[in-house]
């Protein structure tokens, strides 16, 4: 099925003429037109549009100009600014913004030649671990429990539209962004590979914010080669992004192909949790075993304040969340619902356009940035932040990468940890690091818990080294050999 | 003698600090390319960075960050290499992201000082606390609707420098100086243009008193006042408000306050426990400014002389009084036109025509510097025909005003009107021969001891001579005649 390919595939497909870009197309939009209604990954799908960017394709094709991504099918999240078509950030308080710009981001696949088939759901602003605060409801994840199939379980978040989209076959591939585990958590949910480069990277131009010193845009896809080849497309120097870094884009590609002989793998002891479910524990064991068997040399580390890390990292993304959505205001853009004066205005808008979550987040994030509480909040976890910087710093002064599980778990079922916002948060306990340091990192299938639900490891590498991340992803998954599918997929059972 | 309030108890002393946002000259915004023209059309110059659209970021203006730099080396102050933007956060219809972007804790310029003047001649240093740069916000419009408030974000997002001075200053006459001193070093810099009227300079006044020898007590600031003399009138009646406040047993509260011009009063417009909590933290969008001190360097070899160094030269090379120099380098162009003007001639003629007669016919016609009724070649030629001799001095004053209303060359209208002084000695002798003669009663009573008539016939013989005589020759003639 045209839907199985992998974007290598595809691509090679695509130039020796097997099928059409518009075929290719066609054949994710009826499994869209199948399967969406139930898994609701997607907020908006462009049938027209995509068609006609398939056709361009096509034409790009037979006048022997074709890109990167030339008739590629992707899924975008709803949090990249897309010209002419509606961006909510999952929110209703963007239900009616249709933004005149496209993000960088998006710009890049475009001239690449991608199709966009549509805006994939998320959580609200980016924010959450299972994609239940979204304004367009929940998303259901594709894999089921072999035991009890009845049960719907989340896709992980906050890119759960994108990571089921493209777990399902409704997409080649996706975009997402990554604030404390956005990609790589839901990758791992769904049996993906889900990758957050260094910050810097990919340009923040044209992503709706949600923490901008935390968030970074990356790619979803099926195999460790595709995510390589989507990050080339994405990434780039971005003069309108202050924080954009003027670094070469290198040949990602190539480095998926390279030995991990010689290469050496430290394995971070504070990652090794209480509690952690064995088969986790496991499956880190056996992927160590992998790679050294692949050459390469396995040495213990030592980040020592990554236990602060999720406390920090939930201080610096809702003081930052707190004043990046301060411009939701029901003046310029967006939905508004009319009040009696400005203030009045201000707080119906705001009521009753952010969902619960949301506004958890910026009442935290207000709080600790007030005056008397700043210093013991948000100062104090900037210099957690700035040591566990220095922590990877330390680590990656004697290994190349590092390995740890990418989740705690393997996807749950919607409802559940939704009592206390606190067990959700949790979710993102091996991913939130990476953000607050920068450093890039990525999430292989690896394995299969004894529900059957995939598992993903986690490799992370020195700022701006994705060459070496990519070459133990690679490493990884032609060890892993995993090739179990989700039970909803286009040509599936479901 | 220093300025004091008298009040019951006793003498009250003055304590200012002015914060002054400067619109800086650059022809676009801090963060974004959108332009910055004064009077457009509402909402015309607005980019989606200014109006915050999602995923819209700040990317700073190098120029702007120029301009600040520059200004900090005018203001003799110390140019921070690395420094920081801020947001500061509050909800307002006119400040689109829900922050302006500021410095807060490291900004851009450090201390520095400012030299003023005072009308006794007498000079005081002022020290400046900080420069930072940030951004304006937009203008919301009241008036234009019966339930509506219109919003114009033309403004959004232009650059300013908020320059805060130290509570140095002592008297509302030292806080007008200051203002005048700052202004013109923005402008002798080209970094504001300071014009209070159009609001791109605007002054919060921090105000308090206290009696000789105490700490500071409590200020009040009173915001956003917009002329020189609006600034000096609300700091003499925000003290005097605080000394009855103290006087009467009360206790003067820190709060925020504005001026009514029409009534000469401030009134409170939020008091402390209303005052926002702005959040400050570092903008996460925008890196730290670092600064190239190579950079910081070149600027500071390209700096126009400014106006201390100007008025010392003025002093040093024409023998101008500190008075005469002061009033020439205030505006620049006026330094320029009067450089014009003395180049190769006398500079104190030049200077009493310059601050006299052609200082007059720029207020009389309501024309600027920048495009004066005469121009300075011109008025140098008029001075020329009077040190050859051409014309006299009184002739001078006429041609002058020919100038001024026809616009036409000195020498034109001297040869048009026949106004070429009479040297020729036997015309004088005729001329004051036929004075004498007349008045052989006053030339008896001058002979008599009368010094006092000279000047009687000097006017009599000039007015013969149509005013065109030469004075030293008429002179040398009526003494050599009267005292034979």
């Amino acid at each position: 099925m045209l839907t199985d390919l992998t974007i290598e595939q595809a691509r090679a497909g695509l130039r020796a003429g097997e099928f059409t870009a518009v075929d290719l197309t066609m054949a994710h939009l009826h499994a869209i037109e199948v399967l969406n209604p139930r898994l609701n990954a997607f907020i908006d799908v462009r049938h027209d549009r995509a068609l006609d960017q398939a056709r361009a394709a096509d034409a790009a094709l037979a006048a022997g100009e074709a890109r990167a991504l030339t008739g590629i099918p992707l899924a975008i999240k709803d949090l990249f600014c897309t010209a002419g078509v509606r961006t909510t950030a999952g929110s209703r308080i963007l239900e009616p913004f249709v933004p005149p710009y496209e993000s960088t981001v998006t710009a890049n696949l475009l001239r690449d030649g991608a199709v966009f088939l549509g805006k994939t759901n998320m959580d609200e602003f980016a924010m959450g671990s299972s994609n239940m605060t979204s304004a367009y409801g929940p998303v259901e994840n594709p894999w089921k429990r072999r035991q009890d199939a009845a049960a719907v379980l989340v896709p992980g978040g906050s890119s759960g539209g994108s990571a089921a989209a493209v777990a399902a076959r409704l997409a080649l591939g996706a975009t997402g962004t990554d604030t404390g585990g956005s990609i790589r958590q839901p990758a791992s949910f769904c049996g993906l590979v889900g990758v957050k480069p260094t910050y810097g990277r990919c340009s923040r131009w044209g992503v709706v914010a949600f923490a901008s010193s935390l968030d970074h845009p990356g790619p979803f896809s099926r195999t460790v080669r595709d995510g390589a080849i989507l990050l080339g497309s994405m990434a780039g120097f971005d003069p309108k992004d202050s924080t954009s870094a003027e670094m070469p884009v290198p040949d990602w590609e190539a480095a998926c192909a390279r030995s991990v002989k010689g290469l050496r793998i430290g394995v971070p002891r504070e990652y090794r949790m209480d509690g952690m479910p064995a088969e986790i524990e496991a499956l880190w064991r056996q992927g160590l075993d992998w790679l050294r068997d692949a050459g390469a040399e396995i040495v213990d580390v030592s980040l020592p304040h990554t236990k602060y890390g999720l406390a920090a990292y939930y201080v610096v993304a809702p003081a930052e969340a707190s004043s990046n959505l301060a411009r939701y205001d029901g003046v310029r853009f967006g939905a508004r619902t009319d009040g009696s004066d400005l203030r009045d205005l201000y707080e119906r808008t705001r009521a009753s356009g952010f969902g619960d979550e949301v506004r958890r987040r910026i009442m935290i994030g207000t709080y600790v940035l007030s005056a008397g509480y700043y210093d013991a909040y948000y100062l104090r976890a900037q210099k957690v932040r700035a040591l566990i910087l220095k922590d990877f710093t330390d680590a990656f002064g004697q290994v190349d990468a590092l390995l740890t599980p990418t989740a705690p778990s393997a996807a749950f079922g919607q409802g559940e940890k939704m009592d206390d916002p606190i067990t959700m948060y949790l979710n993102d306990v091996f991913t939130v690091p990476a953000n607050l340091a920068g450093v890039p990192g990525i999430s292989v299938p690896a394995g299969l818990d004894p529900n059957g639900l995939p598992l993903g490891l986690q490799v992370l590498a020195k700022p701006f080294d994705e060459a070496t991340m990519f070459t133990v992803a690679a490493a990884l998954e032609r060890a892993a050999g995993f090739e179990a599918l989700p039970t909803l997929r286009a040509g599936g059972e479901g | 003698m220093s300025y004091t309030i008298q009040g019951r108890t006793g003498d009250w002393e003055l304590v200012v600090g002015l914060e002054v946002h400067a619109q800086v000259i650059s022809k676009a915004k801090l963060f974004s390319g959108a332009a910055t023209a004064f009077g457009a059309d509402p909402n015309s110059q607005v980019s989606y960075v200014d109006a915050a659209f999602p995923g819209m970021l700040p990317v700073v203006n190098r120029f702007c960050v120029e301009q600040a730099v520059r200004t900090g080396l005018g203001l003799a102050a110390h140019i921070n290499p690395v420094s920081r933007f801020d947001r500061k956060n509050y909800f307002y219809a006119d400040l689109p992201q829900g922050y302006q972007i500021s410095q807060f804790d490291h900004p851009i310029v450090g201390t520095g000082t400012i030299e003023i003047e005072l009308a006794d001649g007498s000079t005081r240093q002022i020290g400046v606390t900080r420069l930072h740069l940030e951004q304006d916000a937009g203008k919301s419009i009241h008036d234009q609707h019966p339930t509506k408030s219109l919003i114009d974000l033309n403004r959004a997002g232009v650059a300013l420098m908020e320059i805060v001075s130290e509570p140095d200053i002592r008297s509302p006459e030292e806080a007008g100086a200051y203002l005048r001193k700052l202004r013109s070093i923005l402008r002798y810099l080209g970094t504001c243009d300071g014009n209070m009227e159009e609001g791109s300079m605007r002054a919060d006044v921090n105000v308090s008193v206290r009696k000789h020898g105490e700490p500071y007590r409590t200020r009040c600031e009173v915001k956003n006042v917009n002329s020189v003399r609006f600034v000096m009138q609300a700091i003499e009646a925000e003290a005097m408000r605080q000394v009855e406040i103290w006087e009467s047993g009360g206790t003067v509260e820190q709060e925020t306050r504005l001026f009514d011009p029409g009534r000469g009063e401030t009134r409170s417009m939020r008091s402390k426990e209303d005052a926002h909590d702005y959040r400050y933290f570092p903008d996460p969008d925008l890196p730290p400014l670092v600064l190239d001190e190579a950079w910081i360097e070149t600027l500071r070899a390209n700096l126009p002389e400014l106006p201390d160094a100007k008025k010392a030269r003025f002093m040093r090379e024409y023998g101008l009084s500190p008075y005469d120099a002061g009033v020439l380098v205030a505006e620049q162009a006026t330094a320029q036109f009067y450089e014009t003007v003395a180049r190769g001639r006398d500079a104190k003629i030049a200077a009493n025509w310059v601050t006299g007669d052609f200082f007059a016919a720029l207020n009389r016609t309501g024309r600027s510097i920048e495009d004066p009724p005469v121009t300075a070649t011109a008025l140098g030629q008029l001075l020329d025909l009077m040190a050859d001799g051409t014309i006299n001095g009184r002739i001078a004053k006429d041609v002058f005003e020919a100038m001024v209303d026809t616009g036409k060359a000195p020498a034109a209208i001297v040869e048009e009107k026949g106004l070429r002084q009479v040297t020729d000695t036997g015309a004088i002798e005729a001329a004051v021969d036929a004075i004498l003669a007349a008045n052989a009663g006053k030339v008896a009573e001058y002979r008599g001891g009368k010094d006092k008539l000279f000047g009687f016939f000097v006017g009599q013989t000039m007015k013969a001579m149509a005013g065109k005589g030469n004075p030293a020759l008429i002179n040398e003639t009526l003494k050599r005649k009267l005292a034979g």
